[in-house]
């Protein structure tokens, strides 16, 4: 099936997300597109799907205009989507999950539960691999939560399928394996777009490349394309995907981190007896693939897990089972990986924000009273010292771009004495040139004798940022290894195959 | 509360292969533990002497069984004792990582209750005639039941309703009204059954269409609706009682169902009931069916779980919570009409004359874990509870046993305990209050 | 800057509230809010062209805002208000049986009952003398008083991103902390201003005590807090009714009905002018305190950002669990005045029942939702509520129209302005235009660009001096 999208246009308000967007994508092809986060690659998927309503343009499948009032329309007319975050009922079983809005009854709206658990396992043999059609979603881990998601996909014979950044929560390993699939599914016909801003990944799958850039079509490429030049029409200018930083001065400062575990409620064991130092003047990466415990672990050091156990020792005070309170109070900075949910209060002002984490006591607070003026004058000079792009000090946070809210955070945790920075994800969703200011600052951080610990799933990152890194695999820290391990090590420690074990190791 | 961003916030995804260390509840044989020490503490503090007889058959059974007739506080003594014999087990299964056997819970509540029982009931001029006490909790019930099942569909859609005493109260004063106009009860029935929808549009339109906080309209719902029946009880009802608010003689009577009407205790309970308890049997079952059996309440629970999902596989979130919305009220509805169409009830509408019992409806909702039979055994075991505070002063009119307005404490304090977490750990849907919208 | 040149609507208004968006529109619809931040309008000239659509922009603007739909809401609640006085009047009705005129029958019905609820509620000019004239506006701020301090501590709760259900709970607990040290210490010889003092300072513990179980309730099992202050509301009405019915705890031993002692004048509040009392001046002292607590004080801010988001402020240090029972403390201790003044209120004379609370407690919850959860809002939604209350029952009393036609109205006043887009749909006023809303927004960060252009030029002067 060929499908062809002309001039789509969707505006959010006076945002325009999509601005005339023009795509051809036919069967038997795999087509990547490409572009930073916030480009609008998501915003025109949904389109697609009937989720959102375009404002003009207009989709054609073999040449026929469609007109889709919800997704059911476009799933009708064999279009399937795996959403980038799985659009499955966490407490339905496998089986239900793959028949919901495509019910296989007894008649009389009873539903046939024995064939809903035939259908999954036909199409899973089909694929290659197994999925117990009774198991319940929220017991099965992330990778098999996907594979759920391209079965119901398929078992409404979907013709051109959508992957969403498909890979953000896959071990390279599961990346590989999804590769294989994608092709499989390419040569048996369909036609796939692969939405990603992973560099790597595209060239090596793609058939056909589109690059977005700020909801406008900025060109095509080839696979053959280098990374520079992908990333140059990615972002509209040259990049330089390298941090500069010299070789780290040890200072005398230093955290430790001794046999910390960190369980949750239910008894799972989210960091598991994890021991690490980092010296001032250096940062340690902790690399992994999303939820291996990396968050855990940062939330632990401020004082945000329930139940922890081993020890915290910051310049030689004790700091564990301390509440997130003392934690700041002992100078640590705290960088969230979710800056919506976690680092901001959206309907706060850039001022408040500002203060957020410090209005329990001077300079902001006197006596249990706002210091206003002060609170006013401190924001008027940090938008400015941390290029915050804003129309005022009191405009609410929730309307900053992604970059300039997380410059909102830097500005805050960076302007008070620091004794240990935790930055998690510090550059998710954030435009190129905001993630090389912040890089910029986290460097200066480190220079200035600071001991760093920078959590991310971006290997460029942790590769550009790193003067050693932490792999950790299932809430185990699978080794500490140098800034220059390569990268394909990495990638097995990822998986949770320690280096001096991976000669062994499959392929 | 909008679903989607232009650039979505990043979740953390859970990987579940963590290890796992086996956590110990130890919550259940605490609480056995305390309601033993409870026991024996009244016991010892306010002893109760003389018999306490128990009328287990009422005449016109198969079989008569004699009263039995004991020694109120040696049998309360026995109880707790055979109860607290229960407790180094639970305790033992406890340490040992594992749950309790639900017969050993059943068992310790029936030994606990007994032991109340003959305690309340030693040396009173009465008897416990434990046929009425279990044929009463039912009457008793009907409408904490109702409104349970209603309460249950529409949370598990997504929309919280804490609306279902407007809608009982909706209900019970349209149905008398009609009854009495038309002189049928099955015409009161189903006018009864369309307040309560109506009211369920209302709560629609609001909370699902024009996306208002749903416990918002829930608070206001309910003072429109005792706002409004109290002004037409007021200004049109009393003046013309003898043509709008007299259902005696069009009642629902009850019926025998011959041959199994007469089995002592389950007889009477269960097969000689009035019409409207009967429609309460079909409802429970019907509602577990529909929801758990049916392309409906696969569909209905998808949404209150995670619209989102279901919007992309083509479920249209909104018209399927305004679907089970409406049913809901309609079900809530029948409930309000058991108020004074039941032989045997008051009848007239009197202002206010539902007096919580939609609240004890939304206590049994969550004490029954959002499932419809649960929820049912709930809206039982609270209608027990509220029954038995009219049983025990019957029992001992020189002064009950313990103060009635602590029994009717019961379905609150209750469901105070499960909501806390200390019985079992209740999840609501997921999405439960929170309105539906793509962009 | 060719937006800065219609008129200037309000500046900001206060900060958005409370995690539903609705409180937060009504916020911004309070005209009372509106009227204290008005700023005033700038003068500019403008070029004759743009005249004509700035004119035509302005008049949407102002329908398609919020106080429009506050206007409309107030007149479809007098409306529905209207229809039921009509269709239930007898000589309508027997108008429509062919005896009389409908028309003067339904205009000299809905004329009547509304005299009679606004001689009952503001002035009274039938009345023989200033005093007895200008008694039901005393009435009015005296129903007024605790729906302003029980409104308030929903608000708060509002603020902080919870709901408090638990009013009547609350309200009752205030009630019994008073009134048993209002009658409890009678015979202790402690003078007049001392008892009330202790009495008032009692029951708002007592009703703090009360709310704080709620949000320990909260804060440490996650129990949601609307079921957990259903539940209480209940456990409160019974335990009271308990007291009450015991001798040697509430009862009169005098009295065989559940009823208190008399409350004794060393307890009373003492009178301001006719049938108010002194509590409406604490009430308005309340309204003082809880603005400074909200905006200005490190309590307020901490409460305002758990509302806002809980997990940021955990994350910012601030303890979320305790911030959650304090809130509920604070709320249950204004609600537990409301209480109290039910108690010492002297115009109401003798011990009290069961009723004490008089539905107060569910009327905060909607006094707060039309004051738009802002001290200065919830002030004014008091004494409207508190206008429907004191003429309610004359309005019964001399036309008998049942009083509840007050609640319904005040009810369906909160309904429609709790959703806008249904008054918009129902007058088809013009939606909110996107061009409006951002020209609106451009200006406001105008302001604050400058003002901030100022500090910063300020602060580089003193970086240069030093």
């Amino acid at each position: 099936m060929r499908l062809e999208l002309r001039g789509i246009t969707k505006r959010f308000g006076t945002f325009v997300a999509n601005d005339a967007i023009d795509l051809v994508v036919e069967s038997g092809q795999i087509h990547c597109i490409l572009g930073e986060n916030g480009a609008g690659k998501s915003t025109l998927m949904n389109c697609l799907y009937g989720l959102y309503r375009a404002e003009e343009g207009e989709i054609l499948l073999d040449g026929v205009p469609q007109r889709f009032a919800g997704p059911g329309d476009a799933m009708a007319a064999g279009i399937g989507m795996v959403h980038q975050h799985f659009m499955l009922v966490p407490v339905f079983t496998v089986a239900e999950n793959v028949m919901l809005g495509n019910e296989n009854t007894l008649g009389g709206g009873l539903l046939d539960m024995a064939a809903a658990r035939t259908r999954v396992t036909e199409i899973g043999d089909q694929l290659g691999f197994h999925v117990d059609p009774d198991t319940r979603i929220e017991d099965l881990p992330v990778g098999v939560q996907q594979r759920v998601e391209i079965i119901k996909v398929l078992s409404r014979d979907a013709q051109v399928l959508v992957f969403d950044e498909p890979t953000s929560v896959l071990t390279p390993q599961e990346t590989d394996e999804l590769m294989a699939i994608l092709k499989q599914l390419r040569n048996e016909g369909k036609a796939i777009i692969f939405i990603s801003h992973k560099l790597r990944e595209v060239r090596e799958l793609a058939d056909k490349i589109t690059v977005i850039r700020r909801g406008k079509v900025v060109g095509e490429a080839l696979p053959t394309s280098t990374n520079a030049e992908l990333a140059s029409m990615m972002v509209g200018r040259d990049v330089i995907l390298t941090v500069t930083k010299d070789a780290p001065k040890i200072t005398s400062n230093r955290l430790e981190v001794t046999d910390l575990v960190v369980t949750a409620d239910d008894g799972a064991v989210l960091v598991d007896k994890v021991s690490f130092t980092v010296k001032g003047g250096e940062v340690l990466c902790v690399a992994g693939v999303d939820g291996n415990g990396q968050s855990e672990l940062a939330n632990a050091l401020l004082g945000l897990e329930g139940q922890v156990t081993g020890s915290i020792v910051l310049n030689g005070a004790e700091l564990t089972g301390k509440n997130p309170r003392k934690m700041l109070d002992a100078g640590i900075g705290f960088i969230p990986a979710d800056r919506n949910e976690d680092g901001l209060v959206g309907s706060f002002t850039i001022a408040e924000n500002l203060m957020l984490n410090r209005s329990n006591g001077l300079p902001f607070a006197k006596g249990g009273v706002l210091q206003l003026g002060f609170r006013d004058q401190f924001a008027a000079e940090k938008i400015v010292e941390y290029d915050v792009r804003t129309e005022g000090i009191n405009q609410e946070v929730s309307r900053l771009s992604g970059g300039n809210a997380q410059k909102v955070i830097v500005a805050r945790e960076m302007s008070k004495d620091l004794s240990l920075l935790v930055a998690a994800q510090p550059t998710r969703g954030v435009d190129v040139g905001s993630i090389e200011f912040i890089h910029k600052r986290i460097i200066e951080e480190r220079d200035a004798g600071i001991p760093v610990i920078v959590v991310s799933t971006e290997l460029d990152e942790v590769v550009g940022l790193a003067d050693r890194i932490m792999v950790m695999y299932r809430g185990a820290a699978v080794g500490i290894v140098p800034a220059d391990t390569p990268r394909d090590i990495l990638g097995l420690m990822m998986a949770g195959i320690a280096p001096e074990n991976q000669e062994g190791a499959p392929a | 509360m909008s679903a989607v961003t232009a650039e979505p916030a990043v979740f953390g995804t859970e990987i579940v292969e963590h290890r796992i260390i086996e956590q110990r509840s130890f919550k259940l044989p605490i609480i056995l533990t305390v309601v033993s020490v409870l026991l024996v503490v009244m016991l010892l503090l306010a002893p109760r002497a003389g018999y306490a007889v128990f009328r287990l058959a009422a005449e016109t059974d198969y079989v008569s069984i004699p009263d039995v007739r004991v020694r109120g506080l040696l049998v309360a003594w026995i109880c707790v004792g055979a109860a607290a014999l229960l407790l180094p087990l639970a305790w033992h299964r406890a340490v040992t990582y594992r749950k309790l056997w639900p017969w050993a819970i059943a068992l310790f509540a029936l030994l606990a209750l007994t032991a109340f029982l003959a305690w309340a009931g030693a040396g009173a001029n009465g008897f416990w005639n434990v046929t009425a006490l279990i044929v009463n909790a039912i009457a008793v019930a009907v409408p904490l039941v109702f409104g349970a099942l209603g309460g249950v569909i529409g949370e598990r859609s997504g929309v919280v309703n804490i609306a279902i005493e407007a809608q009982l109260l909706m209900a019970a004063f349209t149905g008398t009204v009609t009854a009495s106009i038309t002189n049928n009860p099955w015409a009161g029935l189903v006018a009864a059954l369309a307040a309560g929808a109506l009211v369920a549009a209302l709560l629609g339109l609001l909370a699902i269409t024009y996306k208002v906080d749903q416990i918002i309209v829930g608070v206001v719902l309910n003072v429109l609706v005792i706002g409004m029946t109290t002004f037409l009880w007021r200004a049109w009802l009393q003046p013309n009682s003898d043509v709008l608010n007299r259902v005696d003689g069009i009642q629902f009577d009850s019926v025998g169902i011959p041959g199994l009407n007469r089995i002592p205790i389950i007889g009477p309970a269960l097969f000689n009931q009035n019409i409207i308890v009967y429609i309460m049997f079909i409802a429970v079952v019907a509602v577990w069916f529909g929801l758990y059996r049916t392309r409906w309440g696969l569909r209905t629970r998808a949404v209150g779980e995670h619209p989102k999902a279901a919007d992309t596989v083509g479920i249209k979130v909104n018209r399927t919570r305004w679907v089970a919305v409406l049913l809901a009220g309609a079900v809530v509805g029948i409930g309000g009409a058991s108020y004074t169409l039941m032989a045997g009830r008051v009848t007239g509408f009197d202002q206010e004359m539902t007096s919580g019992y939609g609240f004890i409806a939304l206590a049994a909702v969550i004490f029954g874990k959002w499932n419809p039979v649960r929820a049912a055994f709930a809206g039982l075991l609270f209608g027990f509870a509220i029954n038995l505070r009219i049983a025990l002063p019957a029992l001992n009119p020189g002064g009950p046993a313990i103060p009635p307005q602590f029994l009717l404490m019961v379905p609150y304090v209750v469901t105070l305990l499960a909501v806390a977490g200390l019985i079992g750990r209740s999840r609501a849907p997921a999405a439960v209050g929170s309105a539906y919208s793509v962009e | 800057m060719s937006d800065a040149l219609t008129p200037t609507p309000p500046v900001e208004p206060p900060p958005p509230t409370e995690q539903d968006g609705v409180a937060d529109e009504l916020a911004e619809a309070s005209a009372f809010d509106e009227a204290l931040n008005l700023g005033a309008a700038e003068p500019e000239v403008t070029p004759e062209a743009e005249e004509d659509n700035r004119w035509r922009e302005a008049a949407r603007e102002i329908l398609s805002g919020r106080l429009a739909v506050a206007f409309g809401a107030v007149i479809l609640a007098f409306l529905v208000g209207s229809l039921l006085i009509v269709f239930t009047n007898s000589n309508v009705q027997a108008a429509m049986g062919g005896d009389g005129n409908f028309f003067s029958a339904a205009g000299s019905a809905i004329i009547d009952a509304y005299d009679a609820l606004i001689r009952g509620s503001i002035w009274n000019w039938q009345g023989r003398n200033f005093n007895a004239q200008i008694l039901p506006l005393t009435r009015t701020l005296r129903h007024a008083t605790p729906l302003i301090a029980a409104g308030l501590g929903v608000a708060v709760t509002f603020k902080a991103g919870l709901f408090n259900i638990g009013g009547r709970g609350q309200m009752i607990f205030g009630a019994i902390g008073s009134g048993w040290l209002a009658f409890g210490l009678r015979d202790a010889g402690i003078p007049f201003p001392l008892h009330l003092l202790i009495c008032i300072i009692g029951g708002m513990l007592a009703g703090a005590l009360w709310g704080a179980l709620a949000g320990f309730l909260k804060a440490k099992t996650g129990a949601h807090e609307v079921i957990v202050t259903i539940m209480l509301n209940f456990v409160a009405y019974h335990l009271l009714q308990y007291l009450l019915a015991t001798p040697g705890l509430m009862q009169d031993p005098a009295r065989f009905d559940p009823i208190t002692p008399p409350i004794p004048g060393s307890a009373r509040l003492p009178a301001l002018y006719s049938d108010l009392n002194w509590g409406f001046v604490i009430s308005l002292l309340l309204v003082a305190a809880c603005w400074w607590l909200l905006n200005r004080s490190t309590a307020g801010f901490a409460f305002r950002a758990v509302g806002e988001n809980p997990r940021a402020a955990k994350v910012a240090g601030i303890n979320v669990a305790r911030t959650t029972v304090i809130v509920f403390a604070v709320s249950g201790a204004l609600i537990g005045f409301a209480g109290a003044h039910q108690v010492l209120d002297p115009a109401s004379p003798g011990g009290f029942g069961d009723t004490i609370d008089g539905g107060i407690g569910f009327d905060a919850i909607t006094v707060a939702l039309l004051g738009g959860s802002s001290p200065v809002g919830v002030l004014f939604a008091g004494i409207l509520f508190g206008a429907f209350r004191a003429g309610g029952v004359p309005m019964q009393a001399q036309v008998g129209v049942p009083a509840e036609i007050a609640t319904i109205i005040q009810i369906l006043i909160v309904m429609f302005i709790a959703a806008p887009p249904l008054v918009r749909a129902i007058f088809r006023l013009p939606q909110p235009s996107q061009a409006a809303k951002a020209k609106k927004d451009a200006r406001k960060t105008q302001k604050t660009i400058t003002k901030a252009a100022r500090l910063t030029a300020k602060n580089n002067e003193e970086v240069v001096s030093e």
